[in-house]
């Protein structure tokens, strides 16, 4: 009986899923979007990428980390390096560059989950937001990152026109996600969560599931990186600075600690919203904190849960579905 | 051979001598309790038979095989498994999945597996929902499978501690304070539930308890615990009326 439930749900997401995709596709092909929001394809993916992959840690593990953009960085600079160095066409370099970038990230999320398995808490948060910058500072000196100047010329291959590519590779990264919390990998990490000192004590490998987190987070933080390099044409280690760690963590807060859905949905929101604004100019930055503080006390207050079990919503949600 | 052997076992935080010189040895099968008044060290010696302490002083074995040394989560493949006196649940999970925890090292498959729901996935979950109902069951809780860990009422969640502790398949249960915060009847029926335990998976079970009618009622062998030292062990009848822990102890 649970599973027929679990496949229900599933064909509904996959539904959802085709649906999203479709009705972006005609918008691109039928060229209905304007150049702003063509332009915010690309980076929406990425956010929720990063933002479902930075819950594995924050919200799953639990451990506040805030160097999420360190793995972007080493994830896009490698994979721009690999096409720029293969002369290969796309559908074979840009996986390669994938894989790459993801991986290597990976190898800095086994390096950062040293410190991990040592502290908790605010000095986790801070020796993660060192490390973040460490990485910056590291390809702001090396030579094959082109220093301070930053690689440029980085084939497209991640940008709008690559969209199907790029939205199969979100798809993957949130059921990748979702799947790991619901297996037993999933489930020993949220238990050591919610009480360590008894996950140790049914025989759960506290450090090996630490570490776990972080270098599967890493990996998928990676490939975001590779994406926006490869959106964007070029890379500058500035780009990736604990701002944009932080960013990432304030849309995780944002769409809930350990709900994937809800990640997804702030990432949407959180990229488009500042483009929105765009034309307040100066009152940009002040607009967005406003509606951030707004959106954050709405999701904390009981006026959400009054009006999800609302007869009003209930029967909206009803009606709905019988149409 | 018996199923653990304790012997000289001490422990020191800075200059307090916490648990000194104490042994014990359970038989295979055995119902034992340790009991001793508030701060003798009852939950300390618990904590150094799972690995949570490393002892001073003393060695432990389990089956022959030396546990001191082994982290927490060794020594619970061991075959150790224990309960807390504070109670320590995966609050945020699911019943079931509180026990699916404990199933983990019995139940295998690769992390590739787990991210893509392949493979052996399937089946070793299946698998593992049968026997955490199972255990479930045992304690009357198949239909709380669903809920949340932290919004079990008290009791019942003393007893997920039990049955996620079983879930381990432990050789040797520790339990500390199974009754605590319960009523004369959920205590009653407690006695039963870790009875009829100890003869269904066949294991040893060391209890600290403070209700007496309990320890009476279930326990075969005692051990008295007061100041860090070991006071007297014995079948409860005998103990219960040594004078000596009548004054240290019980009182009256
Ligand atoms: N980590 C620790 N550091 C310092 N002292 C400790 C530590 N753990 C236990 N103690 C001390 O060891 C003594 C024994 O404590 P323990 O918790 O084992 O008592 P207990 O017999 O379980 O008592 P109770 O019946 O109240 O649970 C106490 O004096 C306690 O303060
Ligand atoms: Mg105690």
């Amino acid at each position: 009986m649970k599973n027929k439930q679990i496949d229900k749900q599933l064909i509904k997401n996959l539904a959802i899923i085709v649906i999203v995709f479709a009705a972006i596709e005609f918008l691109l092909y039928g060229d209905l979007l304007t150049r702003q929001f063509r332009s915010l394809l690309i980076p929406v993916c990425i956010n929720v990428i990063l933002a479902v992959s930075l819950n594995l840690t924050t919200g799953f593990l639990g451990e506040l980390t805030l160097g999420h953009a360190g793995f972007m960085s080493v994830g896009a600079y490698t994979g721009a390096l690999v096409t720029m160095n293969l002369n290969l066409p796309m559908i074979i370099e840009f996986p390669i560059a994938l894989i790459a970038g993801g991986l290597v990230a990976s190898l800095f999320g086994v390096i950062i989950g040293v410190p991990v398995l040592r502290l908790r808490g605010d000095y986790l948060a801070i020796v993660t937001l060192a490390f973040g910058e460490i990485i910056k500072s590291i390809i702001n000196s090396l030579k094959i990152t082109n220093g301070a100047m930053g690689l440029s010329n980085i084939e497209l291959h991640g940008n709008y026109k690559n969209f199907g590519y790029v939205f199969f590779l979100t798809v993957i990264t949130i059921f990748a996600i979702k799947n790991m919390v619901n297996s037993r990998q999933g489930r020993a990490v949220c238990s050591i969560r919610d009480n360590y000192i008894a996950a140790e004590a049914v025989g759960i490998n506290v450090s090996k599931f630490k570490v776990m987190a972080f270098v599967v987070a890493a990996f998928f933080a990676g490939i975001a990186g590779v994406i926006y390099g490869h959106n964007v044409g070029t890379l500058k280690p500035t780009t990736f600075d604990y701002n944009k760690s932080i960013e990432i963590l304030v849309i995780v807060v944002l769409g809930g600690m350990g709900s994937i859905k809800g990640s997804v949905i702030a990432a949407i929101i959180l990229t488009i919203l500042p483009e929105m604004l765009r034309s307040a100019d100066e009152f940009r930055m002040f607009l967005y904190a406003v509606v951030l503080i707004a959106m954050m006390i709405f999701n904390s207050s009981q006026i959400k849960q009054r009006i999800l079990s609302s007869d009003i919503f209930l029967k909206l949600k009803k009606t709905k579905k019988e149409a | 051979m018996a199923l653990l052997e304790v012997k000289n076992l001490g422990i020191s935080f800075g200059g307090l001598r916490a648990v000194d010189d104490f042994n014990i040895t359970i038989e295979k099968g055995c119902l034992y309790g340790l009991i001793g008044p508030n701060g003798a060290g009852k939950t300390t010696v618990f904590n150094m038979l799972t690995g949570v302490y490393l002892p001073t002083d003393g060695s432990i074995l389990l089956d022959g095989t030396n546990l001191v040394g082994k982290n927490p989560a060794q020594i619970c493949q061991s075959g150790v498994a224990r309960t807390f006196q504070n109670i320590r649940l995966f609050g945020k999970m699911t019943v079931l999945d509180n026990v699916k925890v404990a199933l983990h090292n019995e139940y295998n498959y690769s992390l590739a597996s787990g991210l893509l729901h392949l493979g052996k996935y399937k089946k070793t979950e299946a698998a593992m929902d049968q026997r955490a109902l199972e255990i479930l069951d045992v304690f009357g809780m198949k239909e709380y499978a669903g809920l949340l860990a932290s919004n079990l009422p008290y009791g019942e969640q003393r007893k997920l501690e039990i049955a996620r502790a079983l879930a381990t398949n432990p050789k040797l249960l520790l339990l500390d304070e199974p009754a605590a915060g319960m009523n004369p009847n959920e205590t009653a029926e407690l006695m039963d539930t870790i009875r009829f335990i100890r003869n269904k998976f066949e294991i040893t079970i060391l209890l600290i308890e403070h209700d007496m009618k309990l320890v009476t009622g279930i326990c075969e062998k005692l051990t008295v615990l007061n100041f860090g030292t070991e006071l007297t062990t014995g079948t409860p009848e005998v103990v219960l009326n040594d004078p000596e822990v009548i004054t240290a102890y019980l009182g009256e």
